[in-house]
This record gives structure tokens, C-alpha cells and sequence, in this order.
């Protein structure tokens, strides 16, 4: 009865927020699992002291072998690494028995028990600092995850399901995001987020739809059917026919979006290089399956995220060597290490910074711990050695041309022919010639540099539609770096590149205007190539540049998407 | 009582991954209480060996001595095991 009342009450609710990775489904949404509350301070005993023990005891149990299957089916090293780890912490002999003593002798109950013997071990390893302060919070989430299991509640975080379900959170952090499986979350829905987001940056990878950015999705119903469209940026609970024809639609178009053949290049033939952003060998591996035409940008922070030290220029040079023998002889762009704001590193980077965006990140980590970059471009140089590819090197996070300059001579000390620098602050988006007088070529992190330009902060979801590629002041800056590398090349006489690899990279639509605005190559998650090479395949340059046009002239991002996709109806035909 | 002095061989200390290879090393020795403490502490500080937060909390850093205490049958082979396993740089592998 109850079923079908819930069933005759369902009232067809439609949520708006941002598209950020193109595909339609239709499946339950189920909610992540909120944050487990301490239980009170001196919970007492209500339960017979064995069976309390009892139960404790089977709680850590059923968490750690949970933890361990986990481990066993990760997708990544990394993901299982950090699920083993913190499956010996949830069945930790220690742990148990302070947590058994506190039952027996204090008369607590078996949660709160437990919450105070992980807290001690926490509060323990905060004070040791470092690494180990960093453990604390791995130590704090077996404490939340056992003390769900014994409240009969869900494990707080990614809810883990066999069948297939679209996941609604606020917002995913990295941590997350290591542990969701694409085989059973088929799209993902946030309140929260930009169009840069972490949630964004990994539903392209996985080739998931996503949509950022939809107020309220979090208060549906864990269970409700509902549909998501990746391109259009909706959600819909209780769908109808409607939502079922589109879905179909949609597995008709990517059929023909599902192979990219390797070659880049607009209707009339003009060559448009698209590559991969990789930042691990097994990417690498995909990538060049996927038909990369190369590596537009190789992120390194994989050799040094995880570690209290600097790894030795012999490993340095191993990892890389693996990543470029997928390539062949196709070009490399290689950025160096880009640690600091959202990527931390004990041995480089100060956590105190109040403002680490605008801190101490990047390239300027080589002003305060010299060395480390100088033997990183030692390890690339011996790895180029090695192998047949043709390596480019990049610094990330420059503002000068004097910046640049520096950089190129660390470069060619090391051996390496071929230096440039990412166009990530306005800074050097408008001294674009003068940096390029000094180095070959420039790359837009067009993520940073929307941050950047628009003072609004990637993460911030109630600034998701200032912070967009699609904002003309961003578009500007491109356009401004375009002209600064045409002008260098006519002076130099030799062709400075200009790429981007950044999201916008990845956007179809936005790929068009790239083009239009003079960029020479585009880089991009490797999902994204087959539907990028379909429609510049589609566009000649003097349309590419009208098209352009049209968004730098627009007042908002909003107004600078709609008129250019209502400009490119290939987008729509292929449901994009 | 059977002990070992060891050295702390994996650059990291004895934390992260090799502390989860220890503690589960230490861990298959089920009939015997294996404890491990700070070269220079008393037998008493002793910690369970196959407790891995133990081994964080011990903090033992590269180079660092560590002591390891059994008792029971077979007791001198899992400690010359156990030593092994400290003295080897996991971290390297």
C-alpha cells in the first residue's frame, strides 16, 4: 500500500545546474552517506559488558574485511595502498583493546569507547606532525566507519552498491573520488562545485555525465529514479518516455563519438594536434590507446604526492621512462613539479600559508627549496636520453618573463632542448611576447587562469558561473596570448606553439573557440578526444574565428555558450 | 624473554607502508605476544608489534633502534624474521 501511495504522490521535479561531462542515464540517485557524529561525551554502558565487547569486536571485523575487499577491487595502486593501510587500522590489536578496556573499566558504551581510543591515536599522531599529522585523518575515518557499523548506519562517504546508481553529494573530494567505481555509479550530481571541480575534472576521465552545481539535489530522495543530462545540465526525478527516448538517443550519437582516429584537424583539412593530459603510466597507456597524437601535458606530482621525501633522480627517471615509451616518438609536453594550494607536499610546500593560491606554488618552490627542480629536469633529461620521445618541458605558475628565462636556462643546463611555460596568471597571459622571446612555447591551464583572472576560487560552487572557461574576460586572455606568440614568431622566425590543456581543452563547443582565438593544439582527458575531433572535423577556421568572435563579445559566460553553440548545430546533433 | 636490537632501515621510518608489513608479519606469529619498543626504554614500555597505530605512534624514524621482546616456542626465529623485515629499505622495492 505504501508503495503505491509513495508512487501516486511522485511529482516530476526538475533541478538546474551546470553540465560539466556530456552523456544521459537514468537510474536511482542515492545520496552520500552524511558525516557520522561523535557520540556524547561518557556515552554510558546500557548493554551486558560481553555482548557490548562482543558486538565492538564484530564492528572492527566487518569494517576492516570491508576495507580489504575494497583494497582488493581499487582501481588504482594508490586507491588500494591507502585502503589496506587503513584496513589494518580498523582491525588494529591495539586500538580494539583500549577501546575493550574503556567498555570493562570506564562502563562506556562500545561507540563512544571506541571514538576515544582512535581519538587518542589521532591526537597522538597530529602532535608528531608531518606525515604522520596527515595519518590522523585516516585514523579518524575507520573511527567514523566503525562506529556507523555499530549503529547499523551506512559507512560515511561514496555508498558502496552492486547495482548501478547516480551518486548526489555536495561536493567530491580527491579522497573520494579514489574509490568510486565506475562500474556501478553510472553519472554524478552535485550541489555544490564548479565547472573545475574535483567532481568535474574526474566524471570526464570516467566518462561519466555530471552535473555540477544543481541546488537541492542532495535533499532527493535516496532511491528516486531520476534522469541526468550531462550536456543540457539537468536533473529530473521520476522520468517519463520523454527521458527514456532521450537516453536512447544519446547511446545512438556516442556510438559515433566512440573512436577518435588520431588525427586532429578542422573541415579544410587544418591541423589541430589533440593530445592527452596523463598523470600516471596506466593513463599514458590509455591515452595513446585512445589515440593520442601525444602527451600535451604530463602532470609529475605522481612521482612525489605521498612522500615525506624527494624521490632520487634514478626513480624519477624510471617512472618518467615508462610514460614516454608509450609515445614513441610523438611530442611529450612534461610539467614540472606543480606542488602547493591544493596539492601539498611535506618536504616543499608550507601548510601555514594563509592564502595558498596565491602562496608559494609551483615554479616559485624553486626559490625556496632550490635543487628539487634542477634534478627533476636531471631525471627528464636522462628519461629523454633513453627513449625515443620528443620531450617538452613546462614550468607551471609563472608571472614574469624573467621567470621564463630562468627556466629555459635550467633547461638547457639540464640538456633538454625544448623549454616553455604555462599561461596560467593574467601576468603572463599579457607579457605572452615577451615570454615567448625567451622560450618556444606556452601552454593555457585555462583552470588556473579562469581562477585567476576572475578572482574566484575553483572550488566555491556559488561562484561556479564566474568561474568558467566560458567568461570573455578569460577568452581575452587567450586571445591576448595568441597574438603575444604570433608576434614572437614573426620576430624569432620560428613557430612558437601555443596549447591548451586545461578543462576547456575538453568542451567541444569551447574547443571551437580555442581554435578560432589562434591556439595551435589542445590537450584534454583522452575520453574527450573523440567528441572534440567530431566537431572541429565539422568547422572550417573562418567559421572557427566568427564563432570566436562572437563569444569574446558576449556580456557574461552564460550569453558566450549559448550563442556559440546555437552557432554550431553539429553539437546538438551528435548530443553534446 | 627472547630479544633483538634492530635498525630501522626504510627511509620513511618505521611508518606507512613498511609499518603495515610489519604489523602484519608480526601479526601471523598468533600464539606469541611480540612486543617492540624504543632501544633505551624499559622491557614494561613494550608495545604490540602487530599493532600498526603501535608502530606509528612509536615513531621510529631512519636509522632509529628499535627492540623487539618474545616469549614462547619459537620466539628466536620470529624475532630473526622480524628484524629482517626492519632492517630491509621498503620503501625501495
Amino acid at each position: 500500500m505504501e508503495h503505491t501511495q509513495s508512487e501516486i504522490n511522485a511529482v516530476q521535479l526538475r533541478y538546474t545546474g551546470v553540465g560539466v561531462s556530456p552523456g544521459r542515464v537514468i537510474a536511482p540517485l542515492i545520496p552520500m552517506a552524511p558525516p557520522v557524529a561523535a557520540p556524547p561525551e561518557g556515552d554510558p554502558l546500557v548493554e551486558e559488558i560481553d555482548g557490548a565487547v562482543e558486538r565492538l569486536n564484530d564492528a572492527a571485523t566487518a569494517v576492516k574485511a570491508e576495507l580489504k575487499e575494497r583494497a582488493e577491487r581499487a582501481r588504482s595502486e594508490a586507491a588500494a595502498e591507502v585502503l589496506k593501510a587503513t584496513s589494518l587500522m580498523a582491525g588494529d590489536k591495539a586500538l580494539i583493546k583500549n577501546a575493550v578496556k574503556l567498555v570493562r573499566n570506564q562502563s562506556l558504551s562500545p561507540e563512544r569507547a571506541l571514538w576515544d581510543a582512535a581519538t587518542g591515536y589521532a591526537d597522538q599522531m597530529r602532535t608528531m606532525g608531518g606525515y604522520m599529522a596527515e595519518r590522523a585523518a585516516d585514523i579518524e575515518d575507520v573511527r567514523a566507519r566503525i562506529v556507523a557499523e555499530l549503529r547499523g548506519m551506512p559507512a560515511p562517504g561514496v555508498p558502496q552498491r552492486v547495482e548501478p546508481f547516480v551518486l548526489a553529494a555536495e561536493d567530491l573530494a580527491p579522497a573520494d573520488t579514489a574509490v568510486l567505481d565506475p562500474d556501478t555509479v553510472v553519472a554524478l550530481v552535485t550541489s555544490s562545485g564548479g565547472p573545475q571541480s574535483h567532481t568535474a575534472i574526474l566524471a570526464r576521465n570516467l566518462g561519466l555525465p555530471a552535473v555540477v552545481a544543481a541546488n537541492g539535489v542532495t535533499d532527493i530522495e535516496s532511491g528516486t529514479s531520476v534522469f541526468v543530462d550531462g550536456s543540457a545540465g539537468s536533473v529530473v526525478t521520476h522520468p517519463g518516455a520523454e527521458h527514456e527516448q532521450a537516453v536512447a538517443a544519446w547511446h545512438e550519437a556516442s556510438e559515433q563519438l566512440a573512436n577518435f582516429d588520431g588525427r586532429g584537424a578542422l573541415a579544410d583539412g587544418t591541423e589541430v594536434a589533440l593530445l592527452a593530459n596523463v598523470g600516471t603510466a596506466d593513463d599514458a597507456q590509455a591515452a595513446a590507446a585512445a589515440g593520442a597524437q601525444g602527451v600535451g601535458l604530463l602532470r609529475t606530482e605522481f612521482c612525489f604526492l605521498g612522500r615525506d621525501t624527494e624521490p632520487t633522480v634514478e626513480e624519477q627517471t624510471e617512472a618518467y621512462i615508462e610514460i614516454f615509451k608509450a609515445f614513441g616518438s610523438d611530442k611529450i609536453v612534461v610539467r614540472t613539479l606543480d606542488a602547493g594550494a591544493d596539492k601539498p607536499l611535506p618536504f616543499l610546500t608550507d601548510t601555514t600559508e594563509p592564502n595558498p593560491a596565491l602562496g608559494v606554488r609551483g615554479y616559485r618552490t624553486d626559490w625556496t627549496t632550490p635543487g628539487v627542480l634542477a634534478r627533476q629536469l636531471q631525471a627528464i633529461a636522462a628519461a629523454a636520453d633513453q627513449t625515443e620521445a620528443n620531450v617538452w618541458v613546462m614550468a607551471p605558475m609563472i608571472s614574469t618573463a624573467g621567470e621564463a628565462e630562468h627556466f629555459a636556462g635550467l633547461v638547457h643546463a639540464a640538456g633538454l632542448k625544448v623549454s616553455g611555460v604555462m599561461v596560467e596568471t593574467p601576468a603572463a597571459a599579457i607579457t605572452a611576447e615577451q615570454i615567448l622571446d625567451r622560450v618556444d612555447f606556452v601552454s593555457l591551464g585555462t583552470n588556473d587562469l579562469t581562477q585567476y583572472t576572475m578572482a574566484a576560487d575553483r572550488m566555491l560552487g556559488s561562484l561556479a558561473e564566474l568561474n568558467s572557461p566560458w567568461q570573455p574576460a578569460v577568452l581575452r586572455m587567450i586571445e591576448r596570448t595568441a597574438a603575444g606568440a604570433h608576434a614572437a614568431s614573426s620576430t624569432s622566425g620560428m613557430h612558437k606553439n601555443v596549447g591548451v590543456c586545461g578543462e576547456a581543452a575538453a568542451d567541444p563547443a569551447l574547443a571551437v573557440v580555442l581554435v578560432g582565438l589562434g591556439v595551435d593544439t589542445l590537450s584534454m582527458s583522452p575520453r574527450s578526444l573523440a567528441a572534440v575531433a567530431a566537431v572541429l572535423s565539422r568547422v572550417d577556421p573562418e567559421q572557427a574565428r566568427t564563432v570566436a568572435q562572437t563569444a569574446l563579445d558576449s556580456t557574461s559566460a552564460q550569453e558566450a555558450r549559448d550563442t556559440v553553440r546555437a552557432q554550431l548545430p553539429v553539437l546538438e546533433e551528435l548530443g553534446l | 624473554m627472547a630479544e633483538r636490537t634492530a635498525t630501522v632501515a626504510s627511509r620513511v621510518g618505521l611508518h606507512a607502508r613498511p609499518a603495515a608489513i610489519f604489523a602484519e608479519a608480526a601479526g601471523e606469529y598468533e600464539n606469541l605476544e611480540i612486543t617492540i619498543r624504543s632501544d633505551g626504554e624499559g622491557a614494561e614500555d613494550g608495545m604490540d608489534a602487530a599493532s600498526v597505530l603501535s608502530l606509528m605512534s612509536l615513531g621510529a624514524a631512519h636509522g632509529d633502534k628499535v627492540v623487539l621482546a618474545a616469549d614462547g616456542d619459537g620466539a628466536d626465529e620470529a624475532l630473526d624474521h622480524l628484524v629482517s623485515i626492519i632492517e630491509t629499505d621498503h620503501d625501495a622495492e
